[in-house]
């Protein structure tokens, strides 16, 4: 119930989006969804609600901020 | 996210290095260090990734309160299951059918002929409701993530005959409960990135500030997951209490401003039992007046049950130990034996989210030191 799910949304009609999840569509609501959405987002769905729009260089922050970790462990690890 | 991004976070050199660090940082220390997650979806992972067999002796990472469907009280599901029996139809999330209530679940109540139907979206009901001619109860459960959707349907014209009985929490006060438990060995939390999504991460600074112990927002994949322990694990034996945001693809510091107007706008808080823990100021949220036309426990007040006498297996329910951390499930005695996800005892064994059914499923085991 509480599952989070992100899918890319494909098609946008009023507050109402086409969402692609691996391959199952399902119409989401787009009420309550911190800010505009377009075709080719990634949303992160719960109960039929996009409730985050993903922006791709969130998804580079967050890659980067593990390389600066793990690099951290190796410098570490030499010691 | 596509393919190649969703194993970037699941990389195994990277993994291992996270990995290492935790192990490092332990060994150091000399000592051990126990924190506390409250999301069925951050056991899963712990689960299904095994996280906890490579864990250095001396870590130990506790479920909390972090499965709504687990602390839904029996009288909740008793209430829901009185206006079935009394013929009226229910529409609720999947994972509640076979929840107990004091006697019976809603299971029960469906075999013996009562209409339960499950909806995967808040708008179902809607839907369902805006089809049909008689009252139609959404029994409508789960956290601030869920109980969002479940406003934004109130909010957008609902039909008149569609009522809420209204079973959502409010995660943060539960963390407040675990805090405030004298015997609580727990020194961090691994916040839930999704209901952190909602709320965001500002949230836990009072939290923070009031019981010194650090929180760390976190994804659910096996690096989010990781890096925030590294995070959490560092902060602790640094004597520090900050909170930091492990998960900033989807977290800010702010939240969901949209999403919490909304839910707001529709739900107060209010003082409610969490079942097998305890009564948490400010833990249930309550439909507000406003919405009074759409509460089902207004509307059909006179027809919730009152109160039985528990079964008897109820009492040896572990459940209450194991979502304050204060036990696992392999401490209970019904676990496996008695109680099993076909014929469940207690509601953690129920849900998907509930840690003795991840445990089941999973063969999950601790290392203790």
């Amino acid at each position: 119930m509480c599952l989070g799910v992100p899918g890319r949304v494909i098609e946008i009609e009023g507050a109402t989006a086409l969402v692609d999840f691996w391959g199952v569509r399902r119409k989401v609501a787009l009420d309550i969804v911190d800010e505009d959405v377009s075709l080719g987002d990634h949303v992160l769905v719960h109960v039929g609600f996009a409730i985050r729009r993903i922006a791709p260089e969130d998804l580079a922050e967050t890659l980067a901020f593990f390389e600066a970790m793990t690099s951290e462990d190796l410098e570490g690890l030499e010691r | 996210m596509t393919g190649p991004e969703k194993l970037e976070f699941r990389d195994v050199a990277r993994g291992r290095a996270l990995q290492e660090r935790l192990r490092e940082l332990i060994t150091r220390a000399g000592r051990s260090v126990t924190l506390m997650h409250v999301c069925g979806s951050h056991e899963q992972a712990f689960a299904r990734y095994g996280l906890r067999a490579r864990f250095p002796q001396g870590l130990r990472v506790q479920m909390g309160p972090g499965c709504p469907v687990c602390v839904t009280d029996a009288p909740e599901i008793d209430a829901a299951v009185a206006l079935a029996e009394r013929g009226y139809r229910i529409l609720t999330y999947g994972d509640m059918l076979r929840v107990p209530g004091t006697q019976t679940s809603l299971l029960d109540a469906r075999a013996a002929g009562a209409r339960v139907d499950v909806i995967y979206a808040a708008t179902q009901a809607a839907e369902i409701a805006r089809d049909s001619r008689e009252p139609v109860v959404f029994f409508a459960t789960g956290f601030e993530t869920t109980a969002v959707a479940t406003a934004a349907v109130l909010l957008n014209r609902p039909p008149q005959n569609l009522y809420v009985l209204s079973a959502h929490k409010w995660v943060p006060a539960a963390m407040e409960v675990v805090a405030e438990s004298p015997d609580s060995q727990i020194e961090g939390y691994l916040a839930a990135g999704h209901a952190a999504t909602i709320t965001g991460y500002g949230l836990f600074e009072p939290f923070v500030e009031r019981y010194r112990r650090p929180v760390v927002v976190a994804g659910f994949e096996p690096l989010d997951i990781l890096a925030a322990l590294v995070l959490l694990v560092e902060q602790v034996l640094a004597g520090k209490a900050d909170v930091v945001n492990a998960f900033p693809r989807a977290v800010t510091k702010d939240g969901n401003q949209r999403a919490l107007t909304a839910l707001f706008r529709v739900f107060e808080t209010d003082a409610g039992e969490w079942r097998g823990i305890a009564r948490v100021p400010r833990g249930n949220l309550r439909l507000q007046k406003a919405f009074a036309g759409h509460d089902a426990s207004l509307r059909f007040s006179g027809e919730l049950s009152a109160p039985k006498v528990p079964r008897a297996d109820a009492l040896e329910c572990c459940c209450g130990g194991i979502m304050t951390g204060r036990l696992t499930p392999r401490d209970c005695r019904l676990f496996g034996s008695k109680c099993r996800p076909d014929t469940p005892v207690g509601a953690c064994m129920v849900s998907s989210e509930g840690a003795c059914r991840i445990w089941h499923e999973h063969g999950e085991h601790e290392v203790r030191a």
